[in-house]
C-alpha cells in the first residue's frame, strides 16, 4: 500500500489474539493492513465479531497489538512510554457505541466534557467552564444541559455529549466505534451531519466502523470490509458499491434494505447460509470458504493474499481474478 | 372524508393567519422538562417511600443518641454499685432495674450500647477500607493478580471466626482491641468481594474506556469511574456488615471471649441476664431486646437501600 | 372512511390510551392510538424509540407491568372479544394461543436452561393439549420450518448453543408453533447483522404465506418494512400521525414525520448527495406532551396553529390518513421533498 507523506496512521500487518483460559485464543484480528490520509473517512464494516471494534480499540492504544504495529503520525502507538502516551492520546480520540454505557452515570455533562481538559490540564476555572459551554454549543446542545446528568438525555443527545467529550482536547484523529448503530434512524443523520461539518471544519480524520453499509456509503471516503478477524475488500467508496469484487461484500451489499416497495420486491438477494464460524478455531485458508459459493479446492487450504486487483482496489480472494 | 370539511373546529375557530409558516422552534426542540434528579436525589425519594426502612433509621438514630444521653439521664455511673438496692425490678428510680451487684440497668444498657457500637463502627470502618482498596486493586488488575489475591480471602475465610478470636487472644489478651480486630480480619473479605466483582464488571463499561483513551491514569479511574459507580453495593453491604459486627461481639461477650467486667457491652449484659433468667428476668429482657430491635433495623434499614440504590430497580 | 370488513377483521384498538405513574408524574405514553389488522395481512408500526409503538404492542398482550402502567381508555377487540376487559388468568389462554410475540433480544427471550426444543413443547402442550410425543414431533418440524438444518438435533440443544439470527428463528418458531392468528414482531431484526437480518425477514414473509398469520411489525427503520408490510402505521409521541398502505407511505406521504423518516437515510442504491437531511432534536417527553401537533418543534413546516391545537384527521384516500394540518385547505401549498428528485 503507498503511503504518501499525507498518511496519518497506518496498521502493519495487525494483530490482536485474546487468551481465554484452557489454552484456547480468539483471533479477533488476524493480521490486517491498511492506511488512511489526512482529513480523510475510511469506512470499517463487517458483521458482529468480526473483529472491527477491537481494530479501533488497538488503534488509539486500549488495547496492545499482539503483532504488527500500528503507526500514528510517524510514532510507533505500541512502543510509547508514559509520557508519550499521554500525548498520542490528546491526538488520537474515539467515540463509543452505546449511548447508555459511554457516559460516566455519577458525573454531570460539565465534569465529563471537562475531563479530557483536567488530565491534559489545559484550561482551568472559568477558561474551562467556557469551553464547556462552547463544545456543547458546537454539538447542538445548550448551556442549560451542562449541570444536568447522563439519564436525563436522549439516546441521540447522550451520543453528541460523547463527541463533545472527545472534541474537548482537540484531536487529530477519532475512531467513530458504530456511534450510530444504537441509534433510531431520524437521528443518526442528525449525529452524521455533525461529523461531517466538524471534519470540514476541524480537518478531523475518521476511522468510521459501521455495520450499517448504506450511512457508511455515504460517510466514508475509503471501505474496508472485515471477515472473521481478516480484510477481505478495501476499495474507494463509489467503486466498493459499484463493483463488489469479493463474494462477501456482495453478499453484504444485498442485504441493505431498500426503503422502496417496488424495488425491494423485484430485487434479489444473495442470502449467505449458515453463520460467522467461531474466532476461537477459524478455519484454515480462506475464512469465508464456508459460506462461499464460488469455493474452490485452493479456498479450503492457502489463505488468499489480499492484493490490489482494480485501481486502489484491494481484495483477498483467490476466485477474483 | 376525503376533503377538508369545517371552518370551525371543537370550538376553535380557525383563521388564516393560523396558518402563517413559523417552521421548527430550535430552542424546543432539546429541551428537557423533567426536573433533574441526582443519583443520590433519586435513592432518597424511593427511600422515604418505603416507611419501614425510615422507621428503622428513626429507631437506629434514638439508639444512637441514647447511647450517648442515656447514661447522663441517671445519677449513676455504669459501675456505681447500690447495695442497698441489689436485683431490684424496674421502677421509676431504676427504670430498667438493676443487677446482682446493684448496678442500674438503664446506663449499663446505654453505655453498652456505646461500647457494641463503637465495636462496630470501628471494624466496619477497617472492613470497607481494606475491602474497597483490595476488591478494588483485585478487580482492577486482573488476570493472575486476581486470582492470587482471591484465593488469599479463601484462606482466610477457611478459619473460623472463634479460632481467630481464640488465637488472637492468647497473643493480645482479652479486651475491645482484641475484638475488634477478630471481627475485622473475617469480615472484610466479603465487602472485598462484591467491590471485585462490580469493579469487573465497571471496568469493561465504556465510559472507563472512555476515560481510559482520554489518558486518565489509574488512580483517577478508580476514584472517579469505579467507586463512585460501585457505591450503592458498596453501601448496601456496609449496613448488613453493621449489625454482623454487633451480633459477633455480642455473642463472643456471651461465651466468655468478650470484654471483660466492669465494662457494659450487650453481649456481656446478655450474658450476666440470662445467669439470671429464672429469678429476674427483666435482667435479659432489656439488653437482648435492645440487640434485637438494633439488628432488625439494620436488616430492614439495609432491604431498603437495596431497593432504593439498585441500579437495576431504577426506572 | 374505508369500511371495515367484518369478515376480515382481526384485531381492532380503539382510542387506546396507556399511561406510566413514575416520580415526576403521569407519563402518557400512548395517547389514543387506533388502527386495525385483518387476517392474514402485515401491519407495520413504525416510529422513533419512545414513541409508543413498543407499549401499544405490550398492551394488546398485557404485558405491560400494572401498575406503574394503566390503560386508561380504550378497548382492544381481538376476534370480537375485547382483551382490555380480560383478567390475567384469562390472557394466558390467548398469549402463545392466539396471539404471539417475538422480540428485540434474541438473547434474553429464551429460557437459558431448558432445551429449545422443550421450550417449543411447553405451549403445545399447554394449550393444543398435546401428548409428549406428539409435541415433540411438531417441535422438530417448527425448526425445520424456521430454516434450521438439522432440527432433531437443534432441538436437543440449549440456547447458548445457538447463534443470534439461530435464536430468533428459534423464537419465531415457538411463536407460531401453536397457529396463532396474530404474531407481533417487536423489532426482530434490529439486534442481528444486516446479512442475518435479510434472512429474517425473508423467513417471516415465507412463514407468512404458508401459514396465513397476520403479522405486527414493529420497527424504527423503514427500510426493513418495505418488502414485507401491506399496511403502515407512522407513530410519534403517542399518536398515529400517518397511517396508508406501504406503497401510500413510500410513495406519496403527507405527513412532514414520515418525509423526514425517508429522508434522513441515505440509500444505497442512490448516488451520494452532500448532505443528510435530518429530523433535528428530540421527541417530546410524554411527561408533558405538547398541547398541538407533537412535531411542531422540530418541523420545518410547523405553522401558529401546529403549537396550539392537535390536527384532526384528514382522509387522503379510503385507506390513508394523516393528522398534519398543511392538509387543510388555508394551509399554504407545500410539496414534499421527496418528490423533488427522490431521497437526497
Amino acid at each position: 500500500m503507498a503511503e504518501d507523506k499525507n498518511t496519518l496512521l497506518v496498521a502493519r500487518d495487525l494483530k490482536k489474539y485474546f487468551d481465554i483460559g484452557r489454552g484456547q485464543v480468539v483471533k479477533a484480528v488476524d493480521g490486517i493492513s491498511f492506511s488512511i490520509k489526512e482529513g480523510e473517512t475510511l469506512g470499517l464494516v463487517g458483521e458482529s465479531g468480526c473483529g472491527k471494534s477491537t481494530v479501533g480499540r488497538t488503534i488509539v492504544g486500549l488495547y496492545d497489538a499482539t503483532d504488527g504495529e500500528v503507526i500514528f503520525d510517524g510514532m510507533n502507538v505500541g512502543e510509547l512510554d508514559k509520557k508519550e502516551k499521554k500525548h498520542f492520546t490528546r491526538k488520537a480520540q474515539m467515540i463509543f457505541q452505546d449511548p447508555y454505557a459511554s457516559l460516566n452515570p455519577r458525573m454531570t455533562i460539565t465534569d465529563i466534557i471537562g475531563e479530557g481538559i483536567d488530565i491534559h490540564e489545559l484550561y482551568e476555572g472559568k477558561e474551562r467552564q467556557k469551553r464547556i459551554y462552547d463544545l456543547l454549543e458546537v454539538v447542538g446542545l445548550s448551556r442549560e444541559h451542562a449541570s444536568r446528568f447522563p439519564h436525563e438525555f436522549s439516546g441521540g443527545q447522550r451520543q453528541r455529549i460523547g463527541i463533545a467529550r472527545a472534541l474537548a482536547i482537540e484531536p487529530r484523529f477519532i475512531v467513530c466505534d458504530e456511534p450510530i448503530s444504537a441509534l433510531d434512524v431520524s437521528i443518526q443523520a442528525q449525529v452524521v451531519n455533525l461529523l461531517e461539518d466538524l471534519q470540514d471544519d476541524l480537518g478531523l480524520t475518521y476511522l468510521f466502523i459501521a455495520h450499517d453499509l448504506s450511512m457508511v456509503k455515504h460517510i466514508s471516503d475509503r471501505i474496508a470490509v472485515m471477515y472473521l478477524g481478516a480484510m477481505v475488500e478495501l476499495a474507494d467508496s463509489h467503486d466498493l458499491y459499484e463493483q463488489p469484487l469479493h463474494p462477501y461484500t456482495q453478499a453484504l451489499l444485498s442485504a441493505v434494505p431498500i426503503p422502496d416497495p417496488d424495488i425491494e420486491k423485484s430485487r434479489q438477494r444473495i442470502i449467505l447460509e449458515g453463520d460467522v464460524p467461531s474466532p476461537i478455531n477459524p478455519p484454515p485458508g480462506c475464512k469465508f470458504q464456508g459460506r462461499c459459493k464460488y469455493v474452490q479446492p485452493i479456498c479450503r487450504e492457502v489463505a488468499p493474499e489480499f492484493k490490489e486487483k482494480g485501481k486502489n482496489h484491494f481484495v483477498a480472494c483467490h476466485v477474483v481474478k | 372524508m376525503s376533503e377538508v370539511k369545517t371552518e370551525q373546529v371543537e370550538g376553535l375557530k380557525l383563521t388564516e393567519d393560523m396558518f402563517q409558516r413559523i417552521g421548527k422552534d430550535e430552542k424546543d426542540y432539546d429541551k428537557i422538562v423533567r426536573p433533574s434528579l441526582t443519583y443520590w436525589a433519586d435513592a432518597w425519594r424511593r427511600l422515604k417511600e418505603n416507611k419501614l426502612a425510615i422507621m428503622s433509621l428513626i429507631i437506629l438514630i434514638v439508639v444512637v443518641v441514647m447511647a450517648f444521653i442515656g447514661p447522663l439521664m441517671r445519677p449513676w455511673a455504669y459501675d456505681d454499685q447500690d447495695f442497698t438496692a441489689i436485683n431490684k425490678a424496674p421502677d421509676s428510680v431504676h427504670w430498667f432495674g438493676t443487677d446482682d451487684l446493684g448496678r442500674d440497668i438503664f446506663v449499663r444498657c446505654w453505655d453498652g450500647a456505646k461500647i457494641s457500637l463503637f465495636v462496630a463502627l470501628i471494624s466496619t470502618i477497617i472492613n470497607v477500607t481494606i475491602g474497597v482498596v483490595y476488591g478494588g486493586i483485585s478487580g482492577y488488575v486482573g488476570g493472575r493478580t486476581d486470582l492470587i489475591m482471591m484465593r488469599i480471602i479463601e484462606i482466610i475465610y477457611s478459619i473460623p471466626v472463634l479460632l481467630w478470636v481464640i488465637l488472637l487472644m492468647v497473643v493480645l489478651g482479652q479486651g475491645l482491641g482484641t475484638i475488634i480486630l477478630a471481627i475485622s480480619i473475617t469480615g472484610w473479605g466479603g465487602m472485598a468481594r462484591i467491590v471485585r466483582g462490580q469493579v469487573l464488571q465497571l471496568k469493561q463499561m465504556e465510559f472507563v474506556l472512555a476515560a481510559q483513551t482520554l489518558g486518565a491514569d489509574t488512580s483517577r479511574i478508580i476514584l472517579k469511574h469505579l467507586i463512585p459507580n460501585a457505591m450503592g453495593p458498596i453501601i448496601i453491604n456496609l449496613t448488613f456488615q453493621v449489625p454482623g459486627a454487633i451480633f459477633t461481639e455480642a455473642m463472643l461477650s456471651y461465651i466468655g471471649l468478650g470484654i471483660p467486667e466492669p465494662t457494659a457491652s450487650w453481649g456481656t449484659l446478655a450474658e450476666k441476664g440470662t445467669k439470671m433468667l429464672l429469678i429476674h428476668p427483666y435482667q435479659l429482657l432489656y439488653p437482648a431486646l435492645l440487640i434485637s430491635i438494633t439488628m432488625l433495623a439494620f436488616n430492614i434499614l439495609g432491604d431498603g437501600l437495596r431497593d432504593s440504590l439498585d441500579p437495576r430497580l431504577r426506572q | 372512511m374505508e369500511k371495515l370488513n367484518k369478515d376480515k377483521l382481526l384485531l381492532e384498538v380503539k382510542d387506546l390510551h396507556v399511561s406510566f405513574d413514575t416520580y415526576a408524574g403521569e407519563v402518557k405514553a400512548v395517547r389514543g392510538v387506533n388502527f386495525h389488522v385483518n387476517r392474514g395481512e402485515t401491519l407495520a408500526i413504525v416510529g422513533e424509540s419512545g414513541c409508543g409503538k413498543s407499549v401499544t404492542a405490550q398492551t394488546i398482550m398485557q404485558l405491560i407491568p400494572m401498575p406503574p402502567g394503566k390503560i386508561k381508555k380504550g378497548s382492544i377487540i381481538f376476534d370480537g372479544n375485547d382483551l382490555a376487559k380480560y383478567s390475567d388468568k384469562k390472557m394466558e389462554s390467548v398469549r402463545g394461543k392466539e396471539i404471539s410475540m417475538v422480540f428485540q433480544d434474541p438473547m434474553t427471550s429464551l429460557n437459558p436452561t431448558m432445551k429449545v426444543g422443550k421450550q417449543i413443547m411447553e405451549g403445545l402442550i399447554k394449550h393444543q393439549k398435546m401428548s409428549k410425543e406428539e409435541a415433540k414431533k411438531r417441535a422438530v418440524e417448527m425448526l425445520k420450518l424456521v430454516g434450521l438444518p438439522t432440527p432433531e438435533k437443534r432441538a436437543e440443544q440449549y440456547p447458548h448453543e445457538f447463534s443470534g439470527g439461530m435464536r430468533q428463528r428459534a423464537m419465531i418458531a415457538i411463536a407460531l408453533a401453536c397457529n396463532p392468528k396474530l404474531l407481533i414482531a417487536d423489532e426482530p431484526t434490529t439486534a442481528l447483522d444486516v446479512t442475518i437480518q435479510a434472512q429474517i425477514i425473508e423467513l417471516m414473509k415465507d412463514l407468512q404465506i404458508k401459514l396465513d398469520t397476520a403479522i405486527i411489525l414493529i420497527t424504527h427503520d423503514l427500510g426493513v418494512v418495505a418488502k414485507i408490510s401491506d399496511r403502515i402505521a407512522v407513530m410519534y409521541a403517542g399518536v398515529i400521525v400517518e397511517s396508508g398502505t406501504s406503497n401510500e407511505i413510500f410513495y406519496k406521504p403527507k405527513h412532514p414525520y414520515t418525509w423526514g423518516l425517508l429522508k434522513s437515510v441515505p440509500r444505497l442504491d442512490l448516488e451520494r448527495k452532500e448532505r443528510l437531511l435530518p429530523i433535528y432534536g428530540t421527541p417530546p417527553d410524554l411527561f408533558s406532551p405538547p398541547a398541538g401537533c407533537p412535531f411542531a418543534a422540530r418541523c420545518d413546516y410547523a405553522m401558529k396553529i401546529c403549537k396550539e391545537k392537535y390536527p384532526q384527521k384528514f382522509g387522503i384516500t379510503d385507506t390513508h390518513h394523516v393528522h398534519c394540518w398543511l392538509q387543510h385547505e388555508m394551509a399554504p401549498e407545500v410539496k414534499h421533498p421527496l418528490a423533488e428528485g427522490g431521497t437526497n
